[in-house]
């Protein structure tokens, strides 16, 4: 059992969205990973009583020390990943700091507030210009159209899995992502699921997504940090 | 191989959710029945269970009730098997009546009560606490700090009611029991045993005579529990589960149970305190064992207790203090008497560090503290709220609407009396706000039958109850017979969604099939009812005309105990999941937004999370992705601006 070294120790990965899009499968799928790599892991979920809709949390602690809180402490996550633009903003109202990374959808899922008019849903532009001013770095990623391409728009959750491995952030790779789709899904789902982990990958890669904020990069460069 | 049934390398140490390890802690004690009522945070343990059913022997069944199953799990227990029952925090008092006698009796096999409470409400109508009833009823109560020693307790709590020979509480929280950790698995057994009741020997023989409490047998059959206690107290003195890090003099000790153990660490790890704080961890709580806490408590001037729920564990360490503050010398207890840890609501590892942080003058964290102040400034009354409400195409949505409208009509400012499930949501705006009593599964037809004899007393207002198909079996069927017999004037409305869906869709006596999938025997409901001698109607949510009139009808028909049936199978229920019955789309023609007169009703008053109100066009669209095409929008609009197309091969 080969351990890669983490950026921190614990690593605080938060994954987050609204009930019915997967997030706390997704949740568990990064968790068996790095479980399989040897990692000490521990989830923390937020479910129950989150109907469909409702805000729904996964706070990840990743170790090679030991197991953790299964809720992360206030403002110290190093990377988000969320199904949903507004809740990326409730969880890095929470837990986010200077330095913490981001990883959002950006199809609005509307919450009861915003169908009744009662309040209003940010323009995208608008929210990606928070998301950029309160991370360090942000990849913004539209994976609700190419899910429904691959039959459902489902397969976001784990678009997103994609996603954030091809970010090197966690020593995530894509062969075991494929022993977990295989040990907890009918061999007839693997391809897809392995098409959507690729898919996201590939949004990471290709560049587009990514926005890094341009105050941080500044600073960082001076710091010596990133080349 | 699945993880809980697998005798896999240890060194693997699978991913288990808490409740999951729970449930490989009881299959490694060889558990043969396990009886559960469903109830969030501890449903997977009997789902988890049940699913391995057949591979592993068991009989696992979801019962009427928490009184029942624990009943269920007590007459295996009495026969030589071991048992487990499960249930949340407010499931214990109703299984309370028949706890109070099992306590008193004893167990002969091990028979372990799991409790997964809820601190924070974060899925349930109240905070309960059931820890107070281990001392109240006087039996052995255990709480693992992290998800191995979920499974590890677990396993032992079965040897250590065969050796207190009483019932074993384990008290799980929503964050242990929904939580996930590595677990270093144990082996299963290869157990065979026979199931036999022996009642034949003398009456006070435990472990062959008949099992009963009666009046002239409860003092010796005290005394027998007392020496049970004691044989736990000698265990819990030695327990590896009563663990101390720290140094051997602390300025300050912590004591600590259950979830609260991971915020204590992390918020000594956080502030860099290891060299001054000592954590004594408690999976022994009660009764607790007094050498231990001596020990301990001698080598600290200060004190702070961390716990979820109540001061359980803070009063009866002080009343331990009180007897041996000679031996251990002057200390002060922090905690929630003296209010450093907040008096309700869920703990966190900040709540924890805020404690420590203000007991030992540390400074405050501020390098964070700008970032906090700007994306708040940032954010505030930007991000929207995410207001619970029933889910796209949920029965209940329609359901509330037909009834909130009939009360509306009839103008004698008629109420519901409710009960708990998803319907509770029927307080909130997603329910109109029709839901005016919401207490104990029940209690919404037990209360409809109290305000349904207040006519003498001048009461005008139309009374109606609803409850779920579980609920119905679950608590509602004696109040339903008391309203029946005394003649209340009431509607009991019965939202039958054909699952107990609030917890992940359970099996309930009204579903032809039980906790391990195989068939069984169905009770319906209706006959049920009017059996009982009420008027019966049954009616679709989703078919509003012809529901409309039956409501009508039966609001007409005063006097007596009327029941609506209100039958539709809820939005994720297996047999609908992802399937549509309706292609919904709206008519840009007849659609004119705020200008068509109904002031946005669908939008603005019936909000399904399937619709979008566009405020740049001024239109309704539909939601593609959200919307599960149950078609009720449609009938919602004055206009019928709302198409519906029927799907074909659904």
């Amino acid at each position: 059992m080969n351990q890669a070294n983490l950026k921190h120790d614990p690593y605080n990965l938060i994954i987050t969205g609204v009930g019915g899009q997967g997030n706390v499968l997704a949740s568990r799928m990064v968790g068996d990973m790095l479980s399989r790599l040897g990692f000490d892991i521990t989830i923390g979920e937020t479910f129950g009583a989150s109907q469909r809709g409702g805000s729904v949390m996964s706070h990840l602690r990743i170790s090679q020390k030991g197991s953790y809180s299964p809720q992360i402490p206030m403002g110290r996550a190093h990377m988000i990943v969320s199904l949903e633009p507004a809740e990326t903003l409730r969880v890095l109202r929470a837990y986010g700091n200077r330095q913490v990374k981001v990883i959002t959808n950006m199809r609005p899922v509307r919450s009861i507030s915003v169908i009744s008019g009662e309040q209003t849903y940010p323009a995208p532009e608008t929210i990606m210009g928070w998301i950029r001013d309160f991370s360090e770095s942000a990849w913004f990623l539209d994976t609700t159209e190419t899910a429904v391409r691959l039959g459902n728009p489902i397969f976001g959750n784990v678009m997103l899995v994609g996603a954030l491995a091809r970010t090197g952030e966690l020593p995530l790779d894509r062969d075991t992502f494929e022993a977990v789709v295989r040990s907890r899904m009918p061999a007839s789902k693997v391809p897809v699921n392995m098409e959507a982990f690729d898919a996201g990958g590939a949004m990471i890669e290709d560049g587009r997504a990514r926005i890094t904020n341009p105050f941080y990069r500044d600073l960082m460069q001076a710091c010596g940090q990133i080349g | 191989m699945s993880i809980i049934t697998g005798n896999q390398n240890k060194a693997e140490r699978p991913l288990m959710m808490g409740n999951e390890a729970i449930a490989r802690g009881a299959l490694e004690a060889g558990v043969k029945v396990v009886a559960a009522y469903p109830g969030t945070p501890s449903s997977e343990i009997p789902k988890t269970l049940g699913d391995v059913a057949d591979e592993m022997g068991l009989y696992v069944e979801w019962s009427t009730n928490e009184k029942v199953s624990l009943e269920v799990a007590a007459a295996a227990a009495y026969s030589g098997l071991r048992a487990l029952c499960t249930m949340k925090q407010v499931g214990v008092n109703v299984a309370s009546d028949f706890l109070l006698h099992l306590a008193e009796y004893g167990s002969r096999t091990g028979l372990v009560l799991v409790t997964c409470e809820d601190p924070g409400s974060l899925s349930s109508t109240n905070e309960g606490d059931s820890r107070p009833y281990s001392k109240m009823m006087e039996f052995p109560l255990i709480e693992p700090g992290d998800i191995q020693e979920a499974k590890d307790m677990t396993r032992w709590a079965f040897e250590l009611s065969e050796t207190v020979r009483n019932v074993v509480m384990l008290r799980s929280v929503t964050r242990m029991s929904h939580a996930s950790g590595n677990v270093t698995v144990g082996d299963l057994p290869e157990t065979d045993v026979k199931a036999d009741f022996q009642c034949n020997g003398e009456f006070f023989d435990q472990m062959t005579g008949p099992v009963m409490t009666l009046p002239s047998t409860a003092p010796a059959q005290r005394l027998r529990q007392h020496e049970g206690l004691a044989k736990a107290i000698a265990c819990f003195e030695e327990s590896p589960f009563n663990t101390y890090t720290g140094p051997d003099r602390p300025g300050l000790l912590i004591i600590t149970s259950s979830a609260a153990t991971f915020y204590c660490r992390e918020a000594i790890a956080i502030l860099g305190i290891e060299e001054r704080v000592g954590l004594l961890k408690l999976g022994t709580t009660w009764p607790l064992p007094p050498r231990l806490i001596e020990k301990h408590l001698a080598t600290a001037d200060r004190v702070l207790i961390v716990e979820e729920g109540t001061p359980f564990l803070e009063d009866n360490l002080k009343a331990l203090f009180a007897d041996r503050i000679e031996t251990v010398g002057p200390t002060r207890f922090h905690g929630r008497a003296d209010k450093t840890i907040p008096s309700v609501d869920e703990l966190n590892p900040d709540i924890v560090m805020a404690a420590l942080a203000g007991l030992l003058n540390l400074p405050i964290d501020h390098s964070t503290a700008d970032y906090r102040q700007r994306i708040s400034a940032a954010l505030e009354g930007n991000v929207p709220d995410r207001a619970m409400t029933f889910c796209p195409g949920c029965p209940h949505r329609a359901s509330f609407w037909l009834l909130h409208e009939a009360l509306k009509l009839d103008n004698r400012r008629g109420f519901i009396s409710g009960d708990i499930g998803c319907y509770t949501l029927g307080v909130a705006d997603c329910g109109f706000r029709a839901v005016k009593t919401v207490a104990a599964m029940g209690s919404g037809v037990g209360m409809a039958s109290g305000f349904g004899k207040l006519r003498r007393f001048g009461l005008e207002q139309p009374v109606i109850a609803v409850c779920g198909d579980s609920t119905f079996f679950h608590a509602a069927m004696p109040g339903l017979v008391n309203a029946i017999h005394n003649q209340a004037d009431m509607i009991m409305v019965i939202l039958d969604n054909a699952g107990t869906a609030m917890t992940g869709f359970q099996p309930h006596p009204g579903i032809p099939v039980g906790a391990d999938g195989k068939p069984l025997p169905a009770l319906d409901i209706p006959t049920i009812c009017q059996a009982m001698g009420a008027r019966v109607e049954i009616a679709d949510p989703f078919q509003f005309d012809a529901a409309r009139k039956t409501i009508a009808e039966l609001m007409d028909d005063g006097g007596g105990v009327r029941v609506l049936v209100l039958r539709q199978a809820c939005a994720l229920s297996p047999a609908r999941k992802g399937k549509k019955e309706w292609t919904v789309s709206v008519d840009p023609d007849k659609c004119l937004g705020e200008a068509c007169g109904c002031n946005r009703l669908c939008t603005r008053v019936f909000k399904c999370p399937g619709l979008i109100w566009d405020p740049k066009q001024k239109e309704m669209r539909i939601d593609e992705f959200v919307c599960v095409g149950c078609g009720v929008c449609a009938q919602v609009c004055p206009q019928n601006a709302i198409r519906v197309e029927k799907v074909v091969n659904s």
